[in-house]
């Protein structure tokens, strides 16, 4: 039957690679790392830096999306397409944030201070 | 199309084969009719007409996407004009119409004024609702000052057609988190109102954008709150969902509760869990029009199904 067939076909299409980039260091120093937005996930999903760094987020996805901090710390406006945003982590702790519009999206960017603490205090929950 | 829809009786789901059968032939619109209180797909538009000329019908289209220009599909213009074009080429012209949401891609004035220039061309009323997309704009206005005329909240509302109660509920607006679709406090609390003093033998029509049943949680389709909603609604009976979001048709019958979603008119979207995510779906450009469509659906007095026919562009 005709459409039996073009499931097949379509199941085919559904075969396309992704090729997630290898995770970049998770432990960047100041002067800027990226986090790739790909096939609806954040990645990586949880970076570690030291206070000061600026993290750029990249969306390249066909599918606009945004950059939440749970905390109401900040937020992008919508990412089109290759669009990109910026924030700068002063202080350190931690920030989990979300897509907006898609939710289920989450990530986490631990902050640590400049001497290497690891004793970074949650303030994901802070406004 | 008899084989689509379950026996509530029974109780059955769709079976994967038949939901993979059906996603086929998805895509261009839904036309409903409403008989007596269930609704249920009768097959393509035509078939139906010609066996099922009388009743309520309505429409539903959905996800038109105006402003997506990616290589799934670089025309979603052409594409809501093709459906808009076979909706003006129905035998019966239906009653209104009803669309579940993302009109627009990026919620820009220019997205919005395209869509409305494409779909008044049908000349029937349109009851919206709110996807994701039409949601974006930097002061998150455009949506309610073009569509929220008479609603609650952040949209929602309610209006009776033949006998029939209609409910359009806002599921994309402050979502939490982690989380999936929801509805809020206060819409529910006004669900819970509006639904208080209703006979339980008044068919019920709730239609949203993202599903109100947890059909693929992994991808976030789904609504957190919808239990509580179905709660309000199990003493009916005869209840109809009707969502868009995942771009594909889906159907369940659970007890008196039939789930519908419907195709987009701009792209296909990959079935639960068949891709690494749920980004617009590149199909080859001759198979585009049979993954997109409208919906019909008509409603006979007396009688204990809506119809619902799912319309692909190619049909």
């Amino acid at each position: 039957m005709k459409r039996a067939r073009s499931c097949g076909a379509f199941a085919a299409t559904l075969t396309m690679a992704i090729v997630l980039s290898a995770a970049p260091s998770l432990f960047a120093h100041a002067g800027g790392i990226e986090v790739k937005i790909d096939n609806f996930s954040f990645t990586p999903q949880r970076l570690t830096v030291k206070a000061g760094t600026t993290v750029t987020w990249i969306n390249g996805d066909d599918i606009p999306h945004t950059v939440a901090s749970s905390g109401k710390l900040f937020k992008s406006k919508t990412l089109d397409t290759d669009d990109a945003y910026t924030f700068t982590f002063t202080t350190p702790g931690m920030y989990e944030y979300f897509c907006s519009l898609h939710p289920h999206m989450t990530g986490t960017v631990v902050v640590e201070a400049e001497t290497g603490s690891r004793d970074a205090p949650d303030r994901s929950g802070e406004p | 199309m008899s084989e689509f829809y379950s026996d509530p009786d029974r109780g059955t789901g769709v079976s994967r084969r038949k939901i993979l059968e059906c996603m086929t032939w998805a895509g261009t619109g839904v036309l409903w009719t409403i008989a007596g209180g269930v609704p249920h797909t009768m097959g393509i538009i035509g078939e139906t007409m010609a066996a099922e000329p009388s009743g309520l019908t309505f429409l539903q289209i959905s996800d038109s996407h105006v402003g997506f220009d990616k290589p799934a599909n670089p025309n979603v213009i052409g594409t809501l004009e093709e459906a808009i074009g076979k909706i003006n080429t129905l035998p019966v012209k239906p009653s209104f119409m009803i669309h579940t949401g993302d009109i627009s891609h990026l919620s820009k004035p220019a997205e919005f004024d395209d869509a409305e220039r494409i779909i008044s061309q049908a000349r029937l009323d349109v009851h919206y609702v709110p996807g994701e997309h039409d949601l974006i704009d930097e002061e998150v206005k455009l949506y309610r000052e073009r569509y929220g005329r008479g609603t609650k909240g952040t949209g929602w509302y309610s209006f009776d057609a033949a006998g029939v109660h209609f409910i359009g509920l806002v599921n994309v607006a402050n979502l939490k988190a982690g989380g999936q679709g929801s509805l809020g406090e206060e819409q529910l609390a006004w669900l819970a109102d509006d639904l208080q003093d209703r006979s339980t033998s008044a068919p019920i029509v709730v239609f949203a954008h993202i599903p109100l049943w947890a059909l693929y949680p992994a991808w976030g389709w789904g609504t957190e709150d919808s239990g509580r909603a179905l709660d309000l609604l199990k003493r009916f009976g005869s209840v109809t969902v009707l969502n868009g979001h995942i771009h594909q048709v889906m159907q369940k019958v659970e007890g008196n509760v039939t789930f519908h979603t419907a195709c987009s008119t701009a792209f296909p979207q990959p079935a639960p869990g068949t891709a690494p995510s749920p980004g617009p779906m590149k199909v080859p450009g001759e198979k585009l029009r049979a993954l997109l469509g409208v919906t019909d659906v008509t409603f006979k007095t007396g009688q204990q199904r809506l119809a619902i026919i799912d319309r692909p562009l190619n049909g």
